[in-house]
């Protein structure tokens, strides 16, 4: 066997060290959105009813935001990790008066309903997205995820998977108060 | 102050690692016997302290000791003894920790049971093996220190991750880590034998039962993973192409090549730079398998903490021992000449393409669970590779191993004529193809892939019972032939059928399993795959450290009861986790397997997961097959008489004599073809 054959394992190797080399410093938790800093995808859906039994609640049109600073939040009632997430969206409601909005993916109206009234409501509005439609345009890619607009409806930043205590004070709240800096 | 005891015991293996690391492996240079005497005290002395080390650590998770911070982490009062003492390795730093100590312990094993090696050889080995463990005391004291102090002392625990408090998940990673850890006795035997530049019959014959068993452990601990995650995940899979599970299912391919590899260099003196470039090559995946779950680099259904620091140790110490290991290879293993010939008709073909064809598995996998951080690295976004990659990429592999496993077992070593041969071998395929056609039409539905699974795994054992016919067939005495043939070609033969069964689990259970998530509320029935599933009762249940809602049904088919099962959610009181406990009725042919969802309408109803998967015990009896035939074939008396016979003439001191040593265990086992000579230490 001639040597340049003998040094293709370790040539293979060193290729494979570099690429785990690089991606110590990257983190797969982090999805970039391409939208990030590009116009938010328009959209109308249905609003979710608040009460059980009431399934619609009349159209919400994504234009009507413009102007306002607003958080759009992901979530399922199948989804696991929004319950530990949950607690943070309530407080974040709480804490900046700004509106966050639930897009409810892929879910049963009813479920829905009944995991907000078990597990509490900080939603402005509640979006039936129910066949994904709105999520497909949004580029979800696994719930939860959250996104942060601005005043002129642009996507300014993307929180893939739960808001934990960390997303919401280090991330989503200084990116807030930062946004609503720039109008003042 | 047990746990100082113990770091002071880790700090003290330390010192006694790179002594075994370093002053063997001068001596082996130099010629120095004294210097390399001191490999196998010095081997025993680290086993003795890592152990000392991991006995203060099990204390201090027995003792409920939360002043030191990982106890702290993952024990907590109400954590039942069992799991208490299998916690001590259900963290980052403990599970370090017992890496160094299966570590220890196999170095210690190697000293006490190689004192028939040669000298250097010897020397190098041990010194390899401490140099490995040199890495991984590092890592554990400088990254991972299991008995750092938390102080004000909680008065409890935050309590074990509940997804490892189950006796399967307790122990399948001591399993994986036997295994893992296993392959560096093999890759010390590799890199022993390309620094002095030769491989003999005798240090092959040495490889084989430990490479066995640390194969044996390695397939029972990913089986015993798989079999875990069917139970526990809720999900009714049994493998999920996981980055985690690749990281031990590469290792496993590799060394699968690496024990037939090591068969044919031992026997026929064939393939020897290969197979030092498979036992390197098993012992990288290890690490690099390691590297993956460790460095927080993949995303993974495995939670584990990522921790920068910790990957870029692992990363540089994988840089020094694979990078060190592929240099020597490069530069030294034209010097592993091996000497027999065969021809196109022989075992050692078979061998040699079912060697290619695995080490072309592990690197599609090896690709598949990279690829998404090749992307990202080289800038193109974020990605995953799913199960359709594997599945699309590995299972047209599979199926040549598989046809060559039958072909391999009936074909002689060095020669065979396909003249006499393709009679019985047509004969056999044919019957396999036929038996294989008949039961998937008579007893389940046609499928294409189904009869094409089944005859394969006909094909192994026809070919396998042919294999021992043929060996019986021609001795006079035929009671005393069995009794004669050796452990190894039983232990050969029962891993191969185990493998047919394993195929024939995977297969029926991928075509043929009925599955439907229904809504039920309680006195309501449903009927999947021909069995009615009735919602009898919904009861709460509490454990010792959790509440549950347990699920009763009951199963009828065909108007007869075939039983209960009852399926829980648990809900863990510390950890304020929620865990899918799902009910299986296991059946040798069928499964019936049911988990409980989410409630829905509050508790009225729930929805209900419900799978009928035919054949699924097979895939785990099939893989306790392989593993029980790894043991045997390490147990062979060929490998013991070795080394109770050089026990007798173990006394030697000086190289000259030692080298004696070797040649004598060299040349009385070598039955057929011991066509390399040891040569004498020195030179």
């Amino acid at each position: 066997m001639n040597i340049a054959l003998k040094l293709l394992p370790l040539a293979l190797f060193v290729a494979i060290a570099a690429f785990l080399a690089k991606g110590l410093s990257l983190d797969p938790t982090q999805l970039p959105s391409p939208l990030i800093d590009k116009p938010a995808p328009e959209f109308t859906v249905a609003r979710l009813g608040r009460e059980p039994g009431d399934p619609s609640d009349g159209d919400f049109i994504s234009q009507d935001m413009l102007g306002q600073v607003w958080v759009l939040n992901v979530w399922a009632s199948w989804c696991g990790p929004c319950i530990a997430e949950h607690p943070y969206l309530v407080s974040l409601a709480q804490q900046r008066p700004i509106p966050v909005v639930g897009l409810n993916y892929k879910d049963e109206p009813g479920d829905a309903q009944q995991w907000l009234a078990r597990y509490g409501d900080p939603f402005a509005h509640v979006l039936d997205d129910r066949d994904g439609d709105v999520g497909l345009d949004w580029g979800v890619y696994g719930v939860p995820e959250t996104f942060v607009i601005d005043q002129s409806g642009r996507v300014r930043y993307k929180h893939v998977g739960p808001v934990d205590e960390v997303g919401l004070t280090q991330k989503l709240i200084p990116i807030i108060d930062q946004l609503q800096k720039e109008t003042s | 102050m047990i746990p100082e005891l113990g770091h002071f015991a880790l700090i003290l293996a330390l010192c006694t690692a790179i002594i075994l690391a370093v002053v063997p492996m001068l001596g082996s240079f130099t010629g120095h016997s004294g210097l390399m005497a001191i490999a196998r005290p010095a081997a025993s002395a680290q086993a003795f302290f890592v152990s000392l080390a991991y006995a203060c650590l099990t204390w201090a998770f027995i003792s409920h000791d939360f002043s030191v911070l990982y106890v702290a982490n993952t024990s907590n009062t109400s954590l039942p003894l069992v799991y208490r003492i299998s916690g001590v390795w259900g963290g980052h730093e403990g599970s370090i920790l017992f890496w160094c100590f299966i570590s220890a312990l196999w170095t210690g094993a190697v000293a006490v049971f190689s004192r028939s090696l040669p000298q250097v050889l010897l020397a190098r080995v041990l010194a390899v093996l401490g140099f490995v463990s040199v890495g991984f005391l590092l890592f554990v004291l400088l990254t991972s220190n299991p008995f750092e102090r938390l102080f004000p002392v909680p008065l409890d625990g935050a309590s074990l991750n509940p997804l490892l408090q189950d006796p399967g998940m307790a122990i399948h990673p001591p399993m994986l880590y036997l295994g893992y850890v296993g392959f560096s006795v093999a890759f010390a035997f590799a890199i022993a034998a390309l620094i002095g530049g030769q491989l003999d019959t005798a240090t092959l014959r040495w490889m084989r039962p430990w490479t066995n068993i640390a194969w044996m452990f390695l397939t029972l601990g990913i089986s015993l993973g798989s079999w875990w995650a069917y139970n526990e995940l809720g999900w009714g899979g049994w493998w999920f192409w996981d980055p985690v599970e690749n990281a031990s299912f590469m290792p496993w391919l590799v060394g699968t090549a690496l024990i037939h590899s090591l068969a044919a260099s031992e026997k026929r003196g064939v393939f020897k730079a290969w197979t030092v470039l498979l036992a390197v090559l098993a012992f990288s995946l290890s690490l690099l398998g390691t590297f993956l779950v460790r460095s927080g680099v993949l995303t993974s259904v495995h939670s584990f903490a990522a921790d920068p620091t910790r990957g870029l140790y692992i990363l540089l110490f994988l840089g020094v021992v694979v990078g060190g290991s592929l240099v020597l290879y490069a530069f030294r293993s034209h010097r592993l000449n091996s000497t027999a010939t065969y021809e196109l008709v022989s075992r050692e073909t078979a061998l040699l393409l079912n060697n290619v064809l695995l080490v072309v598995a592990c690197a599609a996998v090896l690709l598949g669970t990279l690829y998404p951080l090749f992307v990202d690295a080289l800038g193109y976004g974020k990605m995953s590779v799913g199960e359709q990659y594997f599945n699309a990429v590995f299972v047209p592999l599979m199926l040549p191993i598989l046809f060559i496993v039958g072909l391999g077992a009936m074909l002689n070593w060095k020669r065979d004529k396909m003249k006499g041969r393709s009679g019985p071998l047509l004969i056999l395929a044919v019957l396999s193809v036929v038996t294989a056609g008949v039961l998937a039409t008579q007893l389940l539905s046609f499928s294409f892939a189904a009869v094409a699974s089944l005859a394969l795994a006909i094909w192994i054992t026809a070919s396998t019972v042919f294999g021992i016919v043929h060996r019986i067939r021609n001795k006079r005495k035929r009671l005393s032939a069995v009794m004669h043939t050796p452990a190894a070609f039983w232990g050969m033969s029962i891993a191969h059928v185990g493998l047919a069964v394993f195929t024939v689990g995977v297969a029926l259970t991928s075509i043929y399993t009925e599955e439907q998530t229904v809504r039920m509320e309680v006195n309501t029935t449903h009927t999947v795959g021909g069995y009615t599933f009735t919602f009898a009762a919904l009861d709460e249940v509490r454990g010792k450290n959790f509440n549950a809602i347990e699920g009763r049904f009951n199963v009828e088919r065909d108007g007869a009861d075939v039983g209960t099962i009852s399926a829980q959610k648990r809900f863990y009181d510390v950890r304020r986790d929620t865990m899918t406990e799902a009910g299986i009725d296991a059946g040798f042919t069928r499964d019936l397997f049911i988990a409980l969802g989410e409630p829905l309408e509050g508790g009225q109803a729930w929805s209900v997961r419900i799978q009928t998967k035919p054949f699924i015990r097979w895939i785990w009896l099939g893989t306790i097959f392989m593993g029980l035939g790894g043991l045997l074939a390490a147990l062979d008396r060929r490998y013991r008489t070795v080394s109770s016979r050089s026990k007798a003439a173990k006394t030697s001191t000086g190289k000259a004599k030692s080298a004696l040593d070797s040649m004598v265990a060299g040349s009385m086992a070598s039955t057929a073809t011991a066509t390399d000579t040891p040569r004498s230490s020195g030179a």
